[in-house]
């Protein structure tokens, strides 16, 4: 251990400690803009500034490590005004408008302008002008409000493998834009919108669509049905003042009806119906062996672009199965529609993602307009949505707990912990089993694939089947396991899983780029609790045992994998290719 | 053209039998740390780096786009565009800066219609500063296509731009 004073207080901590971890271990914060928890600091912004008595400069504390002995200081008037200085130069090059601009009031730099009483910009602005980049209409770039704080290339290029970002020029011409200054459109992006989870400016955020859903809202000839997927119920209240993880879902239907949604669906409908089917594939391809192992899910459309463009040799082992969110869309088009009579074409589906892929996946492919029309008119991320509660002065905190409606908002405990990483696996596992053995499982409850590790592996015997299965999140983790299943093809050897589960963004959904700014480990854990609690405490656990999907199967479907299943559950995939990243 | 259609990839799989980019990737293949390197030796072979050429690299090297033009976008020296036929460099090196070359610059700017860094819009010029070059005894400096003038005021910006197009009047862009 490493012994040193920060402000006059005797610290101890691991060699490589930085002296901010180390002070925060104090109770001494110090200030800082770059910084962020998920990633390698870089100090570029200077704001972390700290005395190291004897050394001749003041030093980055964000990566400088704590050496022993180190009499540090970490705030006098003099570092102060060296923050204000750094601060002020930053807003020199940033342009004011906070008021039009939709980070305003979450913005880390606005909240450090005024922790440091920044009243008028001293300095001459430049502003670098440039055009914005909506290319994706999934996330927009404005590289004017950059900062060049790094942190969205270095979870592009090191945490998600992508490399659709990167800082290009130099100096005040410095931009951040993919490789070439082209459109995003045309780069490896996958518009998983980490970039725009982790900035800490007005830079980069989602592409909005509240308007076209108030416009469907207000049109008469439109019957407006809204499904919202798991990881919105346990996050949506932090921009009301609940804590994260605190599962809204009563209240949200609530709140959805008020809005002017006709029928209020769960997406965990659909979950429960995507572990029907793809359990079923698992199963399918373990018996007959007519397609190859291992099987890789779905569910998740910035994968599914990853894959596209990077991974297309693997499409024969991508399950077919679509995401719950496109099979609410299907279904709200079809069984719903015929159940009560509403032509298709005068239903207008919203669905609510912690996702701006999602945005992009609901035209993804012909297999989309399933119903005739395209399934899903909008999606919308879990920011708009509580912006939109906020125009609407819906006072989410008050409102009573209602239910979802019929027949496409029941849900089992296997379908809510979708939206966190291992989930998708532990549902399925739950439901295989009952397949392959004809009785229901045992055990429902995997700790081992629960935790935030970046891949997870697991060896067990389901129905006389000893599987091995895998569970990887946050792209660059992926590519690390797909690389070995291709490894192992490629020699003839037996792959080292039967079934992979993906989710592009660390954590899973619940850290999806749709979800409220500032995202972080401790946020991802406390929002997967309030998923695994949701699923711990549910009557029905496992989707085969959700009687409105039984009914849906016997009433209008058939059998998993049958002729409708696949016209309105399955989809397929083609290659994108895209130059190398 | 779409970078993922089938004529583009046709296009960069071409271009990795060309000379300059066949030597270059061979020499540095195998070295890390090389990508500026073999970036050099393309600039100086085309004047320029293209991006089909870029794109190729990035395969070849198994280094991300986003890196290539990274350094590429960082370093004045690389270019991304085919560079005028004739290359003005004016030197803003202390001594021609203070011998007043900012006013000569001025001048070949607006003389050709190009600003520092850009070429005209017929390829027929290119203008860059450029950090000493080594003959501050006839301050202020320019060298075009390798032709030193030195002592140079505005007034005989006029002279040497119309000196070029001349010369290449009979070659056009």
């Amino acid at each position: 251990m490493i012994t040193a004073t920060i402000n006059g207080i005797q610290v101890s901590a691991a060699p490589g400690t930085s002296i901010l971890k180390a002070a925060h271990q104090a109770q001494v914060k110090i200030p800082t803009l770059c910084h962020h928890p998920d990633l390698q600091p870089t100090a570029a912004c200077g704001i972390c500034v700290v005395k190291v008595k004897g050394a001749p400069n003041m030093a980055r504390s964000c990566c400088t490590p704590l050496a022993e002995g180190m009499d540090i200081v970490t705030q006098d008037p003099e570092i102060v005004s060296v923050r204000r200085s750094i601060l002020e130069l930053i807003l020199s090059n940033h342009p004011n408008e906070c008021l039009t601009c939709l980070r305003s009031g979450e913005c880390e730099l606005q909240g450090l302008a005024q922790d440091f009483g920044i009243l008028q910009s001293k300095l001459p602005k430049i502003v670098n002008e440039r055009p914005l980049d909506d290319s994706t209409k999934s996330i927009v770039l404005d590289s004017r409000k950059c900062i060049h704080c790094g942190r969205c290339t270095q979870v592009c290029q090191q945490i998600q493998n992508v490399w659709a970002l990167s800082t290009e020029r130099r100096g005040l011409d410095s931009i951040v834009a993919p490789a070439g200054d082209i459109q995003l459109s045309e780069s490896p992006c996958v518009r998983c919108g980490q970039c725009s989870a982790h900035c800490p400016v007005g830079a980069i955020y989602e592409y909005s669509e509240t308007e076209t859903v108030w416009k469907g809202l207000m049109d008469p000839g439109r019957h407006c049905v809204v499904q919202i997927a798991p990881a919105v119920r346990v996050s949506i209240g932090e921009s009301f003042g609940f804590p994260a993880g605190a599962n809204l879902t009563g209240k949200l239907y609530a709140a959805l009806r008020r809005m002017g949604f006709k029928q209020v669906f769960d997406t965990n409908f659909g979950a429960d119906v995507t572990i029907m089917e793809e359990a079923s594939e698992l199963v399918d391809r373990l018996k007959s062996g007519k397609a190859p192992i291992p099987l890789i899910t779905t569910c998740c459309p910035a994968w599914v672009d990853f894959m596209e463009k990077f991974d297309n040799d693997m499409i024969d082992h991508f399950s077919s199965c679509k995401s719950p969110q496109a099979i609410v869309g299907a279904l709200s088009k079809s069984y719903y529609a015929e159940k009560y009579g509403i032509p298709a074409d005068r239903i207008f589906m919203v669905s609510i993602m912690p996702c701006t892929a999602k945005k992009y996946e609901i035209v993804r492919a012909k297999d989309m307009f399933s119903s005739g029309h395209q399934d899903i008119d909008v999606s919308i991320t879990t920011r708009e949505l509580a912006r939109m509660f906020k125009q609407a002065g819906i006072l989410l905190p008050t409102l009573p707990d209602e239910a979802a409606d019929s027949p496409l908002g029941s849900y089992t405990g296997a379908a809510t912990i979708f939206g966190e990483t291992g989930g998708v696996m532990e549902a399925a596992l739950r439901t295989a089993h009952q397949l392959l053995t004809g009785q229901e499982p045992g055990q429902l409850e995997f700790e081992k694939i629960h935790s935030l590790e970046g891949i997870k592996e697991m060896a067990l015997e389901v129905g006389g089947i000893k599987l091995r299965v895998a569970v990887a999140h946050g792209l660059g983790n992926v590519q690390l396991v797909i690389g070995k299943v291709r490894a192992a093809l490629a020699e003839g050897k037996e792959p080292p899983w039967h079934f992979i589960e993906v989710m592009a963004c660390p954590g899973g959904c619940v850290g999806g780029g749709g979800q409220f700014w500032g995202v972080h480990d401790g946020l991802r854990k406390l929002r997967s609790n309030g998923l695994t609690a949701d699923d711990r405490g549910a009557k029905l656990r496992c989707s085969h045992q959700n009687p409105d999907v039984r009914k849906l199967y016997a009433d209008y479907i058939g059998n998993p994998l049958g002729g409708r299943a696949h016209q309105l559950f399955h989809t397929h995939y083609v290659a994108r290719n895209q130059y190398a990243r | 053209m779409p970078e993922n259609s089938a004529s583009m990839t046709e296009k960069i799989q071409k271009i990795g039998s060309e000379p300059d980019v066949a030597a270059a990737v061979r020499k540095w293949r195998k070295k890390r740390g090389s990508l500026i390197m073999v970036l050099h030796e393309i600039q100086n072979s085309r004047g320029y780096v293209p991006r089909e050429v870029a794109l190729y690299l990035s395969r070849e090297l198994g280094t991300p786009l986003a890196s290539i033009y990274e350094a590429l976008t960082f370093y004045h020296y690389f270019k991304l565009e085919p560079p005028g036929k004739a290359v003005i460099s004016v030197c803003t090196g202390t001594a021609c800066y203070l011998k007043g070359s900012q006013a000569v610059v001025d001048e070949f700017s607006r003389e050709i219609g190009a600003a520092v860094g850009a070429s005209t819009e017929d390829k027929m010029f290119h203008l860059q500063c450029v950090r000493c070059v080594g003959c501050c005894g006839l301050a202020p400096v320019a060298i075009v296509n390798g032709k030193t003038y030195g002592r140079l005021t505005p007034a005989d910006v006029k002279k040497i731009v119309q000196e070029w197009r001349d010369h290449f009047k009979d070659d056009p862009a």
